[in-house]
């Protein structure tokens, strides 16, 4: 019973997951360990932070357990004391697995719509919201309230008029 | 006056279509940054009890290869495997491998029980080659044309179909070039 639970496990572990699953734990590039340079480790955390683990996508290496974001938490600290900028470490790590592992993304001309998406999009529907919702005017108005000679007379007639008929 | 009714509307029909397909997207697979480029500088030692280890020089030999990333331990790897077995067999394009993070000895049992398509093996015990070659899960499967440069990956397990009618076809476009 615990045998076929254990199978059964085994087999939705190996369904949902890309492989991925653990592999033997004694291999692996290095300890992940923090370097004994207090300032070379604080570059190393900062850089882990801006890199995305690969298979669980939403943690940094820095957060992540998986087996991959170690062994790359290994490769920056080992990068870092080989005398690399932080600069070449991201560099180093975005050849192998493209813009995807930065979790701040550069704008570039893969990028573009990421970035400029949103304001391109609001900027859009603001015009037409604009161009809708603005007051129609048919006509001309006045350039202020008070009447024109033609309309004072004409009111002066008007009233005339009455005066005459009552 | 019409155009300002239309237009929002279309607009909105373009953002639902281009957002719809993203949403059929699979956000597991990450684009590869090396498609295009040459294979890394590498070299792999056969593994233990198997002749012919893997390196770049052997990918740069004018001939058109797969090379495939494959581990004991990796259930989903079985699923391809057969595919694998059928290239092989056919001779139609050769086959190689990269052992990720495998005991040698269970590297052995598994391609003596399940068969051995590869005509070249390297054994990456420590996974430091195979994140040069930005694999982030196994299997992954590449192909590398002429040149050594590499023109298709496929994360996850290959289907039938995956192979018949993208890596197949590939191979043979590049072959014939």
């Amino acid at each position: 019973m615990i045998q076929a639970f254990h199978r059964f496990l085994l087999l939705a572990a190996a369904s949902c997951v890309v492989s991925l699953a653990a592999p033997p734990a004694a291999v692996a590039i290095g300890v992940d360990r923090p370097l004994p340079d207090p300032a070379l480790e604080a570059r190393a955390r900062a850089i882990h932070k801006q890199l995305r683990c690969l298979v669980c996508q939403n943690q940094s290496i820095d957060d992540s357990n998986a087996d991959l974001a170690r062994d790359l938490r290994v490769l920056v600290r080992e990068r870092i004391s080989l005398g690399d900028s932080d600069a070449e470490v991201l560099d180093f790590v975005v050849d192998r697995y493209g813009d995807w592992v930065l979790l701040d993304p550069p704008l570039n001309v893969r990028t573009f719509a990421l970035w400029l998406g949103p304001a391109a999009l609001l900027l859009l529907g603001a015009g037409f919201a604009i161009a809708v919702f603005r007051p129609q005017r048919r006509s001309p108005e006045p350039a202020s309230d008070a009447l024109t000679p033609e309309e004072r007379a004409r009111v002066k007639a008007l009233l005339e008029r009455d005066g005459d008929a009552s | 006056m019409r155009l300002s009714y239309v237009l929002p509307l279309a607009l909105f029909a373009v953002v639902a279509v281009a957002l719809g397909i993203g949403l059929t997207l699979n956000p597991r697979l990450i684009p590869s940054a090396l498609i295009d480029k040459p294979v890394p500088d590498f070299s792999l030692p056969p593994i233990d009890g198997r002749p012919d280890g893997l390196a770049a020089a052997d990918l740069r030999t004018g001939e058109v290869a797969i090379v495939n990333v494959f581990a004991s331990w990796c259930g989903p790897c079985r699923i391809e495997h057969p595919l694998l077995m059928e290239v092989a067999r056919s001779g139609e394009v050769p086959v190689h491998g990269i052992n990720y993070k495998d005991l040698p000895r269970n590297a052995m049992a598994w391609l003596k029980r399940y068969g051995d398509p590869y005509r070249r093996v390297g054994s990456d015990r420590n996974g430091r080659v195979s994140i040069d070659w930005g694999i982030y899960g196994v299997p992954e499967t590449f192909v590398v044309d002429r040149r050594g440069r590499i023109a298709f990956k496929h994360v996850g397990p290959m289907m039938p179909e995956d192979m018949h009618q993208r890596i197949l076809p590939l191979v043979r476009e590049l072959q014939d070039r």
